[in-house]
């Protein structure tokens, strides 16, 4: 009695993930006129800024616009493999793949090459030969860095003593933007780190480490937190302590990503600035598949807003 | 042999036999930890104990220090180490969905207090409707878990990994994948400070539950129902003592646990974000556990002894997070303390060092003898 309810168990739940699968990739056939395309992309509950992505994904390859698109998410790389071969069984036209792991990839790249199928990379590259694909559009997290660290620069500050707080070591926004602190700080006599510790992208993680500089009594006025949940978090320490931070106030805040919320801080003078991490590829992938790819590589445009500069426009235009 | 030396030498004694039963107490490891921790900052920097009464930018009073920062962020991990405590005893294993449980429960409230409008001028309901309705919700996952536990009979590590996997999706589902934040002070009241009390909530709700645990333990057979069946279920049962019930009441209370934690999580920001809320907090809620002294093979428990885990948890992240340990190195020097206290209180080692003073202290007196 008991192993046949494990089994019916069992079979119970194969059957859910085997028809979740095919719900995800399940898509009408409409005739010839459609282009095809299969997009893979990470879990858009991972963060707001995959949320914003898939968003824009799914307003551009529309039926109106002339796409056929069927969607698979995982934060697995396997996964994304396995739903790539599927991608290519189904004979789509074009590929859009943001991986979650760079290496992996090169067996059904080829395979989708024979197939005759192209492949467009999105926000991630990954380890395989240039030829595999058409074109891969992405952001340059070191220049969002300069941006960002230009930008501190030009405050003409006397003294720069920086909380840095990092992103899950090795991401590639963790390494882009911690190596233009990093130069600019080996650089130059009057920036110091007080402290460079990761918090994850956890908002509570850099609270606390904001907090163990509070209380061990060292001083600081700038906090560069790699995204702006860190930067939250941050800023939740400084009001528990009475730091003032903001426009012209004693700490400046520096978040990454241009969530709606930062901006909004940005806006009422409580952060000073925040880098974008442009989420909106599509309408470069919908370019590239009418008018053909110029170039491999393209690199998005991102903007860094400055607190006393930045309008509600921009808000609306750029919080994701 | 005059009195006096005759007098030293039973001190001496009781002292030792005194030192031995303290050792061998299951809070011993605990409090040993946590009096190490509190030496080693001790000698490094007094100032770690320093416990300043500021404002914060409210104009509010706040204390502040090292010591207040530990208290205050161990609280949810203390709540944790109750539920854990009381499933571990009784089911023999661990529930590791706690983390995306405490994300469901977080993203409940902040539906509840928004509505439709992730970002509502004012709070729909009443902050305590919310609370309920959350952790109402926790206890049917709860209830869900110590179900597939005690009636399907499945491992509970196995049986908590479905919604350890899918929790955090469940949790972005009932927000429909927005990112909700709540801009009304007094809903981050419970996971700061209420105007004018100096003190942080989290640590006065994590005292409540555990002044609430300790008279359930107190007043009810609790204690005794989930150690035996922890012990021996099938001899349990023939005593007239439902296994399966409590097994499942166990999950349902960390059900509880985990609404109360997770409303404390949400708190502290106003706002939730999915897939790091949490994160992890599993792991360290079952350390608490362990380093509580306590078997993961389920039967006796002290629930002072983990929420004292609990802290000393807290404590060493604090340490390592102050004395600005490479952040990439951080788990590695985690893990070592770790291990080293989970070894020292795994039940086989106490034993084995309990036969080793016992012969040590026969050698001596037959050494003792010898000279005589």
């Amino acid at each position: 009695m008991k192993k046949l309810v494990s089994i019916l168990l069992t079979a119970a739940f194969v059957a859910t993930m085997a028809i979740g699968m095919c719900a995800c990739s399940k898509s009408e056939d409409d005739g010839d006129k459609l282009i095809k395309v299969g997009i893979i992309n990470n879990d858009p509950n991972e963060s707001g800024y995959r949320t914003a992505n898939d968003n824009d994904m799914k307003a551009t390859f529309t039926k109106e616009n002339g796409y056929d698109a069927s969607f698979a998410y995982s934060l697995k790389n396997e996964e994304q493999i396995a739903a790539a071969q599927k991608f290519i069984q189904d004979e789509v036209d074009y590929l859009l793949i943001s991986a979650a792991g760079t290496s992996g990839w090169d067996s059904v790249l080829k395979d989708a090459k024979d197939a005759g199928i192209k492949v467009i990379l999105f926000d991630r590259t990954i380890d395989a030969d240039e030829s595999l694909y058409e074109a891969s559009i992405v952001s340059d997290m070191a220049k969002e860095g300069e941006t960002a660290v230009d930008w501190l620069a030009s405050q003409n500050l006397s003294e720069y003593n920086v909380i840095h707080i990092q992103g899950v070591m090795g991401s590639s926004a963790q390494i882009g933007r911690s190596g233009a602190l990093d130069a600019k700080v080996a650089a130059e006599d009057n920036w110091n780190i007080v402290t460079q510790q990761t918090a994850e992208w956890n908002a509570e993680n850099a609270q606390q480490i904001v907090q163990a500089v509070i209380d061990s009594g060292e001083s600081f006025n700038v906090i560069y937190a790699e995204n702006d949940d860190m930067a939250k978090g941050a800023v939740q320490a400084l009001d528990k302590a009475n730091i003032s931070h903001g426009v012209g106030k004693d700490v400046i805040v520096i978040g990454f990503d241009c969530n709606k919320w930062a901006l909004e801080e940005l806006l009422a003078g409580n952060w000073n600035y925040d880098g974008q991490c442009n989420p909106f590829q599509a309408s470069y992938i919908d370019d590239i598949i009418k008018n053909g790819a110029k170039q491999k590589v393209v690199i998005m445009e991102e903007k860094g807003f400055d607190a006393t500069t930045i309008t509600q426009d921009d808000v609306d235009k750029y919080g994701i | 042999m005059s009195t006096s030396q005759k007098d030293l030498k039973l001190k001496k004694r009781s002292f030792s036999a005194f030192l031995g039963n303290m050792v061998r107490q299951q809070l011993f490891i605990p409090v040993a930890a946590l009096l190490i921790l509190v030496l080693f900052n001790l000698i490094m920097d007094p100032s770690f104990f320093k416990i300043e009464l500021g404002h914060n930018s409210a104009g509010d009073p706040v204390l502040s220090g090292y010591l207040i920062t530990i208290i205050d962020y161990a609280s949810e991990l203390a709540i944790l180490a109750i539920g854990m405590t009381l499933v571990t005893s009784a089911s023999g294993g661990q529930d590791i969905s706690v983390g995306a449980a405490m994300a469901i429960a977080g993203s409940v409230v902040l539906r509840v207090l928004c509505g439709n409008n992730p970002r509502p001028e004012h709070m729909q309901t009443s902050i305590i409707v919310a609370f309920l309705i959350a952790v109402l919700v926790s206890m049917c996952f709860g209830a869900f878990n110590g179900m597939l536990v005690a009636f399907f009979k499945i491992q509970p590590m196995v049986a908590t990994l479905i919604l350890y996997t899918a929790g955090r999706s469940i949790a972005a589902w009932i927000n429909k994948n927005k990112l909700p934040v709540i801009s009304d002070p007094s809903f981050g009241y419970f996971g700061n400070s209420i105007p004018g009390i100096p003190l942080p909530t989290p640590i006065f709700i994590a005292v409540i539950c555990m002044i609430i645990i300790a008279v359930v333990l107190k007043f009810t057979n609790l204690r005794l129902y989930s150690q035996s069946v922890g012990i021996n279920s099938s001899s349990s049962r023939l005593n007239g003592i439902n296994p399966q019930m409590v097994k499942f009441l166990t999950f349902v209370i960390l059900g509880v646990c985990v609404a109360v934690a997770g409303f404390i999580k949400v708190s502290r920001l106003s706002t939730i974000n999915y897939s790091v809320i949490a994160k992890d907090i599993e792991m360290d809620a079952i350390l608490a556990v362990a380093l509580g002294g306590n078997s993961l093979g389920g039967g006796k428990f002290n629930m002072k002894a983990s929420i004292i885990g609990a802290y000393v948890i807290q404590f060493l992240t604090t340490t390592l997070t102050k004395f600005k340990v490479n952040s990439t190195a951080i788990p590695a020097y985690k893990a070592v303390v770790v291990i080293i206290l989970v070894v020292l209180s795994a039940p086989i080692v106490r034993e084995k060092m309990g036969t080793l003073r016992k012969k040590l202290a026969r050698s001596k007196g037959n050494v003792g003898k010898e000279v005589a």
